[in-house]
């Protein structure tokens, strides 16, 4: 269980630091504050688009996120000594995809009641499927997201490049988590056609997961 | 002759079309300190980050203890010094030793063991952000040694240490060469590498120019190697 271990240092180095919790955080509330008040919170087309721009703002505020997974390890050269140790590379990226995970749910879960405020959306009754949701689309793309991390962790504009990279490949579980999450804000259940998504949803999580895991160790070692 | 620690044989690097390495060549058995000279840029930083399994060979063979650096038992019993100190600064000192102890997968108490040892136990709880460049450097040193490890590879060691830090360092590897650790490190710190090592290579624009045991005349003469070897 050494990726527990790397997921919890990950953790308390950000929460001692805050530095990408902090940007990411507030980035997250402006967003939503801003186009509160370019919308009618009161009106009906509120909840069409809320999944859409819940999970705009999840991305933006991820990719402050993600951006630091590897690059909190380039100070004082500490990549070349995790690689050098005896955690696989698989177990580095695991570890850091969960701690990357716990922090990027954590702002989505603020987030949620801060949206509800503002664009008076009712989110309580559903938020257990919310939350099942919350967890696929967060999953995919941190995966993702830590993958491209890895990546681009050596490039000088490793801030514009990751989200270059991340973006257009996250379309799918973007999509899926969007309508997931519009349905579910509009007072409906996930049922019938609707399931495709949940299950596009899935399928991406498992795909880039077992991909990720396996072509890490190639990205770290070159 | 009993199996090699380090087994370097016909290695070739590239950083796009040009050759770091070229048909380098050599093996070091338990107890052999190696100081590995030669210019800047002459490739003894990508040697030894292909030691340590950062960077991959483009052609040619290692072996480190039979196995491929990349292997988990290959690693678990290497040292690493690099140019960086390799602590995060933003923990304490004991937290920094107890994730590499964790890591390692020896007992959380050596931690506490090494930071006595380098004299860094009256700041166990203190963040690294807040300590000298000495005491980090003595973290860093901790750190490469915690797990007791067979092989050591250090680039360029010495460099920018304190006297503290240098005694402690010196101290530390007479020990691991006197234990039957095998040691390799690259320096410009010619005097100090030379009284440690049994065997000197010296490595010019990416080939292994000589390789061989310290000789007298290289320990009273440390200047020796690159005259007698080198091609300027």
């Amino acid at each position: 269980m050494i990726f527990l271990q790397v997921a919890a240092k990950d953790l308390r180095s950000e929460l001692r630091t805050k530095e990408s919790l902090n940007a990411s955080l507030s980035f997250a509330v402006v967003i939503l504050l801003l186009f509160s008040f370019a919308f009618d919170p009161s009106g009906e087309a509120v909840a069409e688009f809320s999944g859409g721009l819940l999970w705009l703002v999840f991305a933006f505020a991820g990719a402050l996120i993600l951006n630091r997974s590897f690059a909190r390890e380039l100070p004082n050269d500490c990549l070349e000594v995790l690689i050098a140790s005896p955690v696989s590379g698989a177990q580095l990226f695991l570890g850091k995809s969960i701690a990357s995970f716990v922090l990027l749910l954590g702002i989505e879960l603020i987030c949620l009641p801060i949206f509800g405020i503002f664009y008076n959306i009712t989110w309580t009754p559903k938020f257990w499927p919310l939350l099942g949701v919350f967890l696929l689309g967060t999953w995919g793309m941190t995966i993702l997201g830590t993958l491209f991390s890895a990546l681009t962790v050596n490039l000088s504009l490793r801030e514009l490049m990751l989200p270059m990279l991340l973006y257009p490949m996250m379309i799918p579980a973007l999509m899926a988590a969007m309508r997931l999450t519009t349905i579910l804000l509009s007072g409906n259940d996930i049922g019938g056609d609707d399931l495709v998504w949940l299950r596009l949803l899935i399928g991406f999580d498992v795909v880039f997961t077992t991909l990720a895991l396996a072509l890490v160790e190639t990205i770290l070692v070159r | 002759m009993s199996v090699p620690v380090l087994a370097v044989e016909h290695v070739y690097k590239y950083f796009g079309d040009y050759p770091a390495l070229r048909d380098v060549s050599f093996s070091l058995h338990g107890g052999e300190c190696l100081a590995l000279l030669g210019r800047n840029g002459a490739g003894k930083t990508t040697m030894l980050k292909i030691l340590a399994g950062l960077s991959g060979a483009a052609q040619g063979d290692v072996k480190l203890f039979g196995n491929s650096p990349r292997q988990a038992t290959a690693r678990r019993r290497i040292g690493l010094l690099g140019h960086g100190i390799g602590v995060y600064d933003e923990l304490t000192a004991i937290e920094n030793l107890t994730i590499f102890a964790q890591l390692y997968g020896i007992p959380k108490t050596v931690a506490r063991q090494w930071l006595e040892r380098t004299h860094l136990a009256h700041v166990a709880d203190s963040p690294v952000r807040e300590f000298s460049r000495g005491m980090r450097q003595r973290l860093a040193v901790a750190r490469a040694f915690l797990h007791d490890p067979a092989l050591l590879i250090l680039d360029e060691p010495f460099t920018a240490l304190d006297d503290r830090a240098i005694a402690l360092l010196q101290g530390l590897l007479a020990d691991a060469k006197a234990a039957g650790r095998t040691i390799i490190m690259s320096t410009h710190q010619l005097r100090e590498a030379m009284e440690l090592s049994t065997h000197v290579a010296l490595i010019e624009r990416g080939k292994l120019v000589h390789f061989g045991p310290r000789t007298p005349e290289m320990l009273m003469d440390p200047g020796y190697v690159y005259r007698t070897f080198g091609a300027v």
